[in-house]
């Protein structure tokens, strides 16, 4: 599904991911781990298009397609999906009526027909069972006046309705309680079919206990320093992030 | 990438839609202003002696006045020698008594625009009094509102057959003195609409005008008068457009509004006159004088105005509270793109005790726009308790265009309460791109940005006003956001 081949990323001239590989298939859920800095988020940002952020070796693809290539809106209509780290508000304009801009915007950009109002409003007053949402939060101002937990799961509702292929959760365990913690995943595990894919990009361990990935990748000074099953996460879990800085210095050295 | 500043300057820089001439001969008087010229419109116009010596008396008055400088606007002095005073279309004598008699070239400009009469008539149920140029031209559902006994009706045919109710309330919220715009429309002005709406009638039916300012180099000078009787309601809608041209015109109207005890009047106005190049060349200088006067008890007089048009605006509708329990409302988006300047807000006078005002103003700026908001909220020795609500919000698009805030608050009584609240936003790269990643186009999200940022106002318009007022921001904003 998503293919990153030697992926190297530089913001205003500062070289921030030197050479990322990384395959990722349909059904599989990857964990992208690593320290402050190390470039989790910006892989996150740059495989969802954002700006700012300069591609200086490398491709990727992403269903066959040049990812690199299409705009963020492209990418978003062929099923990539970011939950953001930190969900914008936009005043005045209701969540239900951003849910159908964009599951509209979708359906068009893949022949499809748009919804009506009804219809989507039977979509996503079912999805939001997932998200464990209260429907007054439809008619309010996207994120405007949410909590941080409120705003994360407003995100895992969007993702439910919208129905990616690839759904890139930006550090959406930040800053959540325990409770919150477990809406969030189980709204993720709930939306795991063999044919969608997860990458979780997370600083801590503990989203995992919730969300069992098949692959963690561990991100060091731009590249991938290591890469194994769930297991590698309690590793880190136990010994920190210290002692891979030092072997890949001592690698690089 | 790196889309954004240079999108938002694509999309705010899209070309006028409505630019196109109609081509009817015109009636018009030499160009040029003096007492000959203003005797020769009222001739034409074939008006009551009350109506020419008001003019008169208003163009003495003029005479002694100066251009006001204070705005924050900057363009060329207006040489007033050079507009043309009255200009009709030729075949007024013969007014038209159904629309199959109005000239078919005038349909094709209104169906141009969007604004098919009949259509207008069947689906909104919206009476049309169309002023094109000067003169009205086709006037609809005026039986329907005759029957109980609201009269819709230009302004000149008012002068004809209700002289009574005009001369009793012409000038009376906005004298001919009031400033040097308002007593120049006094003097020469060719037409507009009237509405009377008896006592304890509520108006069956939106009113609407769509106004047009079409033969070269006329000045429009356009006369409103608005008077809703003790319990009165009505809805009046202003909307217009206007073909490109390179010549600045001015347009200088005076609307007046009249409610007397328990009455109400909501006055909505989308503004869409040509704003000039996009290197600011041409465009309408819109100078207007909008106020309204809550003249009795528990009367409510609501503005609410889109305002993407005009090369420069100067515009404040106001309202005078004189009755106690008296409420006055604006509500207001004024957008400003390329080289646009609006100079606009409202003035709220509290003169009756227990007086209420509300202000939300909503400034968008784009491109080289500069946008001001000027309000003013006075507090009269007598107005006990009086309480005025004010919300300035500004929102920047691009960085090459400015917002400004300019209120004034003149309190001279201890028990009154004034709120003024007010924020300045830019369109986020962040938002848009939250938007983007849920598969909306830049053009959409800056569409949808700009309309939730609107939304208090939107919701004060009426529906079908609503969706055109959006659409309008929406294509005003085209070739803005990066």
């Amino acid at each position: 599904m998503l293919s990153i081949r030697n992926l190297h990323v530089s913001v205003e001239d500062k070289a921030i991911l030197k050479g990322i590989d990384l395959d990722v298939n349909a059904g599989e859920v990857h964990a992208i781990m690593g320290p402050n800095g190390s470039g989790k988020s910006t892989l996150a940002q740059v495989l969802a298009g954002r700006e700012n952020y300069t591609v200086t070796a490398g491709h990727v693809t992403f269903e066959g397609q040049d990812l690199l290539e299409l705009s963020p809106e492209e990418r978003a209509q062929q099923g990539l999906f970011l939950a953001f780290q930190y969900p914008v508000e936009i005043p005045g304009v209701s969540n239900i009526y951003l849910l159908k801009s964009a599951l509209n915007a979708i359906r068009k950009a893949q022949g499809d027909d748009e919804l009506d109002a009804m219809d989507l409003l039977n979509t996503v007053k079912e999805k939001m069972k997932l998200s464990k949402m209260d429907q007054a939060l439809l008619y309010r101002s996207v994120n405007e006046g949410f909590s941080g937990g409120e705003k994360k799961r407003n995100e895992i509702l969007q993702m439910a309705v919208l129905e990616p292929k690839l759904a890139i959760l930006d550090e959406t365990d930040s800053g959540l309680d325990i409770d919150a913690l477990k809406i969030v995943a189980d709204g993720v595990n709930s939306l795991r079919t063999p044919e969608r894919a997860f990458i979780l990009v997370t600083h801590y361990q503990r989203l995992l206990n919730y969300i069992e990935p098949d692959y963690v990748h561990v991100l060091a000074g731009g590249r991938i320093a290591k890469s194994g099953d769930k297991t590698l996460a309690q590793e880190l879990e136990r010994s920190g992030y210290g002692w891979l800085s030092a072997r890949t210095a001592a690698a690089g050295g | 990438m790196a889309a954004t500043s240079r999108d938002i300057d694509k999309l705010i820089s899209r070309e006028y839609r409505h630019g196109f001439f109609t081509d009817i001969e015109a009636d018009s008087v030499p160009p040029g202003l003096n007492e000959d010229i203003i005797r020769l419109i009222s001739a034409k116009k074939n008006e009551p002696e009350f109506m020419l010596n008001w003019r008169l008396k208003a163009y003495r008055h003029w005479l002694t006045m100066r251009e006001p400088k204070w705005a924050n606007t900057y363009y060329p002095s207006i040489d007033y020698q050079a507009i043309v005073y009255y200009s009709a279309p030729k075949k007024d004598k013969n007014r038209p008594k159904s629309l199959d008699e109005v000239d078919p070239k005038l349909r094709e400009t209104y169906d141009k625009l969007g604004i098919p009469l009949e259509e207008q008539e069947l689906l909104a149920g919206v009476a049309v009094d169309a002023v094109f140029d000067s003169v009205s031209v086709a006037t609809t559902f005026r039986k329907k509102l005759a029957e109980r006994g609201v009269i819709f009706c230009s302004f000149s045919e008012a002068v004809q057959n209700h002289p009574q109710l005009v001369q009793k309330y012409l000038g009376s919220v906005v004298p001919h003195t009031d400033n040097f715009y308002a007593a120049l429309n006094s003097a020469v002005f060719t037409d507009g609409s009237f509405v009377y709406v008896p006592k304890g009638v509520r108006c069956p039916m939106e009113l609407s005008t769509y106004f047009r300012i079409n033969a070269q180099n006329t000045g429009q000078f356009e006369r409103t008068l608005i008077i809703a009787d003790e319990g009165a309601y009505v809805s009046y809608l202003e909307g217009c457009t206007a073909p490109q041209r390179d010549e600045n015109q001015l347009h200088a109207a005076v609307v007046e509004l009249v409610a007397l005890d328990d009455a109400q009047i909501k006055y909505s106005t989308v503004q869409n006159w040509y704003p000039g190049d996009e290197q600011g060349r041409g465009g309408i200088y819109n100078f207007v004088t909008k106020r309204g006067e809550c003249r009795g008890r528990n009367a409510k007089i609501s503005w609410t105005q889109v305002e993407t048009g005009s090369a420069i605006t100067m515009k404040y509708p106001s309202v005078v509270l004189t009755g106690a329990n008296s409420v006055g409302e604006f509500y207001s988006v004024a957008l400003t793109n390329n080289y646009q300047q609006a100079d606009t807000g409202t003035k709220m006078i509290h003169i009756g005790k227990n007086t209420k005002s509300t202000i939300i103003s909503k400034g968008l700026s784009a491109g080289h726009g500069q946008n001001s908001y000027r309000g003013l909220v006075r507090i009269a020795k007598g107005a006990e308790r009086a309480r005025n609500y004010t919300q300035c919000d500004s929102m920047l698009i691009g960085d090459k265009c400015g917002a400004h805030t300019f209120p004034y608050v003149e309190v001279k009584n201890p028990t009154a309460t004034v709120e003024h609240e007010a924020s300045t936003s830019k369109i986020g790269e962040d938002q848009i791109f939250y938007l983007n990643q849920r598969g909306i186009s830049t053009e959409d999200a800056v569409s949808m940005i700009v309309s939730g940022f609107c939304k208090e106002v939107f919701q004060e318009l009426p529906m079908e006003f609503a969706v055109e007022a959006q659409k309008l921001l929406g294509v005003s904003l085209e070739g803005s956001v990066g």
